[in-house]
């Protein structure tokens, strides 16, 4: 399996850090992730042949971090956060509206392919509460009615 | 991104540089950057040890370590090669303060790094951020790139004839991997699951050579401690608990944000005043003065000095120095229960104590505030929580049943309140079932 240029310089770039092969294993899989859409049954097979470990040692290593995932998901993934300092101003309010507005719920994608929402714990926007993060990119301070903006404009920016 | 506040009792040091595009290398040199590593690179690792002692400054993660005395215990002679490690993994509920290090001042982080390597003869520097961070691990690849072209790091620093590499690693998601073994398990790829102490890791820790681990606003205080002086340093705050913290202010106050304040600075002043009181004029209810894993405060119980002793004498921690205040609409059974939410969700379940316990004391909440609670469930939660103290690995399951064991104590009439099927009598707009 081949990646990206970007991606295999990276990849040789970070494994002259450490004394072991499979400390590049978390943030490598989390880019590779990010390229791939999820971290399939070949992306375990030909990082566990990279690092030297099993599949099983791979996937031990994917199972506990919680933004890994194994399969694909809408575009644009919403993570909101309902952890007690968005909680405290209206977090699960935000969480309720965007299931509404999309029509789906926790860890589910839109038909088209284009949303996905999850509801997350704390990400560090306590001070500017309540929050998400639109895949990395930070969203806060939120209302109903910057949701609203937010989904309309991604909308349109993909139906051109 | 993040906005910043400004408060007129704000000593700013580790905030210095915020919003004064420190980012830039040549910008960070124009504001004394990379001046204090230079002069550590002049002074013997004691004296840089003896210059932090005399700071007082404690590990801003959390656990409040006194930061010299940690750095003291890395053996001076190591058949393994000895390692400083930067713990960003910013994860407690309530703190958003290394994220603005990270994102103004990011060099300084590096600097901090390389002092403390030269102070414990380590010869290799990690700096490990959440892997939601992936903005800021951009920022401090940059940075770190910026810092080796100019010949800042790697060999023969400043010219020195002494050799230091620094890295950016990032994680991807566990609250656990914050607590400093587990972090270690993850820079080595693993699963982040705690590992049993002793050995330290001071003696024992990544890749089993003796490894320093700071948080991001401890190793960012380090450089103006070396330029200021450890006496200067700790008279900003109060006795044993030296200089000023990022204080991340959240929840229900009119101007929640991210405030220097000297340690021993007044709880309640900091609420009414630096954040602009009670939002909307309403009640308070409690504070949360540490992260969500330090006990509860009642508001009769806030007119202290916020500090490590302080706190602890008042029966909670100053944690990571997240406040979060909690007005009187917020019910405590649905809060409790969105708190063990979140440990039940992070519990790795390596310790059976804490796999189970978070596990029944959700099932419990949820039941209870839901309205199907009966008497005994109250002091049950109290049990279980206790139940969990001081048996895991990893502080996790204490970070759990701390709080929820406050709850119980200090709210119990609210508890009470719930019982007989009533639905919940605090709130009526909101939703019953949380989970």
């Amino acid at each position: 399996m081949k990646f990206s240029e970007q991606l295999e310089k990276r990849f040789s770039e970070m494994s002259t850090h450490y004394p072991t092969k499979r400390s590049v294993l978390v943030p490598m899989l989390l880019y590779i992730q990010d390229e791939v859409g999820a971290i399939t049954d070949e992306v375990v097979a030909e990082m566990a042949q990279r690092v030297d470990l099993t599949e099983l040692e791979v996937r031990n290593v994917v199972s506990y971090y919680s933004m890994m995932r194994t399969h694909a998901i809408g575009k644009y993934n919403l993570q909101v956060c309902t952890n007690v300092s968005c909680l405290l101003r209206g977090g699960e309010d935000i969480l309720h509206h965007c299931k509404k507005k999309l029509g789906i719920g926790h860890k589910e994608s839109t038909p088209d392919g284009l949303f996905h929402l999850e509801e997350v714990e704390c990400i560090g926007a306590c001070s500017w509460a309540p929050a998400m993060q639109v895949n990395y990119e930070y969203h806060e301070n939120l209302t109903p009615e910057k949701i609203d903006k937010l989904i309309e404009g991604i909308r349109k920016q993909e139906q051109q | 991104m993040a906005y910043l506040v400004s408060h007129p009792d704000e000593v700013k040091v580790v905030s210095r540089r915020f919003g004064m595009g420190a980012a830039n290398l040549d910008r960070y040199l124009e504001l004394d950057g990379y001046k204090a590593v230079q002069k550590a690179l002049s002074m013997e690792a004691d004296a840089i040890i003896n210059e932090v002692k005399a700071s007082n400054l404690r590990g801003r993660g959390g656990a409040g370590f006194p930061t010299g005395m940690k750095w003291s215990f890395v053996p001076k002679q190591s058949a393994k090669p000895k390692y400083v490690l930067c713990n960003g993994d910013e994860s407690e509920p309530g703190t958003c303060k290394d994220r603005l290090i990270f994102e103004h001042d990011p060099h300084s982080v590096i600097e901090g790094v390389m002092i403390a390597a030269l102070a414990v003869g380590a010869k290799t520097g990690f700096i490990y951020l959440r892997g939601e961070y992936r903005y800021l691990v951009e920022i401090m690849e940059e940075a770190v790139a910026d810092a080796y072209a100019r010949g800042f790091i790697g060999k023969n620093i400043f010219g020195s004839g002494r050799d230091l590499e620094v890295y950016v690693h990032s994680g991807a998601g566990a609250y656990e991997v914050g607590e400093e073994s587990a972090l270690m398990e993850s820079l080595e790829g693993k699963r982040g699951v705690p590992r049993i102490r002793p050995p330290f890791p001071a003696v024992v820790g990544l890749w089993g050579g003796p490894t320093v681990i700071n948080n991001a606003e401890t190793l960012a205080s380090v450089p103006h401690i070396l330029l200021g002086g450890g006496q200067w340093f700790a008279d900003l705050g109060t006795p044993k608990n030296g200089g000023v913290h990022l204080v991340s202010i959240s929840g229900n106050v009119e101007r929640p944000g991210v405030y220097e304040l000297p340690l021993g600075y007044n709880l309640k002043k900091m609420i009414y005043e630096v954040a602009g009181g009670v939002q909307g004029g309403r009640k308070l209810k409690g504070v949360v003065p540490g992260g969500s894993s330090v006990p509860i405060l009642l508001p009769e119980e806030i007119d202290i000095p916020a500090d490590y002793d302080g706190l602890t004498k008042a029966g909670s921690m100053l944690g990571s120095g997240a406040v979060i205040v909690l007005d009187e609409t917020m019910c405590m059974v649905r809060f409790a229960l969105r708190v063990i939410k979140f440990y039940q969700h992070e519990s790795c379940g390596w310790c059976i104590p804490c796999r189970e316990g978070t596990d029944w004391i959700k099932k419990t909440l949820t039941r209870f505030h839901s309205g199907g609670g009966v008497a005994k469930d109250i002091d049950n939660l109290k049990y279980l929580a206790e139940n969990m103290l001081g048996r895991t690995f990893c502080p996790l399951g204490d970070a759990a049943a701390m709080p929820i064991i406050s709850y119980v104590q200090k709210y119990r009439k609210e508890f009470e309140d719930h019982l007989d099927g009533k639905p919940c009598p605090y709130e009526k707009a909101h939703e019953l079932a949380l989970v």
